[in-house]
C-alpha cells in the first residue's frame, strides 16, 4: 500500500482496537509544539506497514501503532498527554 | 451531547446485504441489516474485512450513508477502484443475501447531529458526499430547517451521485441549497460551476464568515486541503471546520 495523507478519523479503527473508547474526540498534546488537537484533527498516514498520526500544526509525530504477529506497538513518543473523555 | 455508554473494543460482526442500489456507472448502495448494531452519527464510517480462502483478509474504511432513523440498517455507498483489493468484490459481487463483516461505526469527531445547528455548509469531492449525505438524510429525517448549502464536485453529471435524491431533498426541505460543480465535462446547456473547486467558487457559494458555519468537507486529499484553506483564507473559523480525507487505503 502507498502512503496516503488521510486525518485521524482513518487511525480510528485501528485505535479503538486498542483503547475500549471512542478516540477521534480524545485529545493529545504535541511534545514537539505543546498544542492539544482532538485526534479526528490530526494527520494520519497508513502504511502498509502501520498507521502514523502527526501533529496538524508541526508535524512531530505523535502515535505511531503497528499490529503484526498477533501483537500491537504503540509508540507514543510525540503525545505529552493523552486526554480522553469518557462522556462524550 | 447526550450521554452516551462506552462504545468498548471494536468487535467485528455480520451484516446482511438486503438491497443493492447502483448509484452511478462507478458507485453502488448496499444496504445491511446489522442485528447487533448499536446505532450511529451521520458522518461515522464502518470498517470492512474480506476474508480470502487462503486466510489473506483486507480491510477498508467505508462512510455510512443512511441516517441514524435507519438502523439496524446500514448502508454503504461504494465508489469502485479498478486496482482495489476489496471496492470490486463489494460493488461486482456481493450480493442479496450475502453476508459481510463490519465493525463500528467509528468516529466521533466528523459527525453532525441536528441539534449543533448551523448554518451547515458541506462541501463533496466525488465519493465525498457519501457521509454529507447521511448528514442530509439525517436533516430531513429529523423535520430539521437547519439552514444548509451543500457544494458537490462531480466529474460529470452522470457521476452525481445521489443526483435524483438531492433534487428531491431540495424541493421537499425548507433551507436546502444544492450547488454542483461539474469538472470535466458538462451536459449541453449546463450552466453551473465547471471547474475544480477554487477560493472564488467557495466566496461565492459558502456562508461569509461572519455567519460562523459548521463545515464538514470530505473528499480526496488534494480536495480537501484546497477547500479548507480556501475558507481559511476567506476568514472562516478552522475550529468550526471539519474534514475527512480518503484516499487507496481508506477507499471511503
Amino acid at each position: 500500500m502507498m502512503e496516503n495523507k488521510l486525518d485521524g478519523n482513518a487511525a480510528a479503527g485501528t485505535l479503538q482496537e486498542i483503547f475500549p473508547f471512542e478516540m477521534t474526540l480524545a485529545q493529545v498534546t504535541c511534545t514537539g509544539c505543546g498544542t492539544t488537537n482532538v485526534i479526528g484533527a490530526t494527520a494520519a498516514y497508513m502504511h502498509g506497514m502501520g498507521t502514523i498520526v502527526r501533529c496538524p500544526v508541526c508535524d512531530t509525530v505523535l502515535i505511531r501503532v503497528v499490529h503484526a504477529r498477533g501483537r500491537y506497538w504503540l509508540d507514543m513518543r510525540g503525545v505529552r498527554v493523552l486526554e480522553i473523555s469518557v462522556e462524550a | 451531547m447526550e450521554r452516551r455508554t462506552l462504545p468498548g473494543r471494536l468487535t467485528w460482526q455480520l451484516g446482511e446485504v438486503v438491497t443493492t442500489q447502483p448509484e452511478t456507472a462507478r458507485t453502488k448502495s448496499i444496504t445491511l441489516i446489522v442485528p447487533n448494531w448499536m446505532g450511529h452519527q451521520a458522518g461515522q464510517h464502518v470498517d470492512v474485512r474480506l476474508t480470502a480462502a487462503d486466510g489473506y483478509q483486507a480491510e477498508r474504511s467505508y462512510s455510512i450513508a443512511s441516517p441514524p432513523e435507519e438502523a439496524p440498517r446500514v448502508t454503504l455507498t461504494v465508489e469502485r477502484l479498478d486496482d482495489g483489493e476489496v471496492s470490486p468484490y463489494l460493488t461486482e459481487e456481493l450480493r442479496v443475501g450475502d453476508k459481510l463483516e463490519l465493525r463500528g461505526p467509528i468516529g466521533g469527531y466528523f459527525v453532525w447531529e441536528a441539534q449543533m445547528g448551523g448554518p451547515l455548509l458541506l462541501v463533496a469531492g466525488g465519493s465525498g458526499i457519501v457521509p454529507l449525505m447521511a448528514m442530509l438524510r439525517h436533516r430531513a429525517a429529523a423535520g430539521g430547517s437547519v439552514a444548509t448549502r451543500l457544494l458537490d464536485s462531480s466529474r460529470s453529471y452522470a457521476d452525481i451521485i445521489y443526483r435524483d435524491e438531492l433534487d428531491r431533498l431540495v424541493k421537499n426541505t425548507t433551507m436546502l441549497e444544492v450547488v454542483h460543480t461539474l469538472t470535466r465535462a458538462q451536459p449541453p446547456g449546463w450552466t453551473g460551476y465547471h471547474r475544480r473547486i477554487d477560493p472564488e467558487m467557495l466566496r461565492e457559494v459558502a456562508w461569509s464568515s461572519d455567519q460562523r458555519p459548521l463545515t464538514f468537507i470530505c473528499g480526496p486529499t488534494p480536495f480537501v486541503e484546497t477547500a479548507a484553506a480556501s475558507l481559511v483564507t476567506l476568514g472562516h473559523d478552522p475550529a468550526r471546520i471539519k474534514t475527512e480525507r480518503f484516499g487507496p487505503t481508506g477507499e471511503a
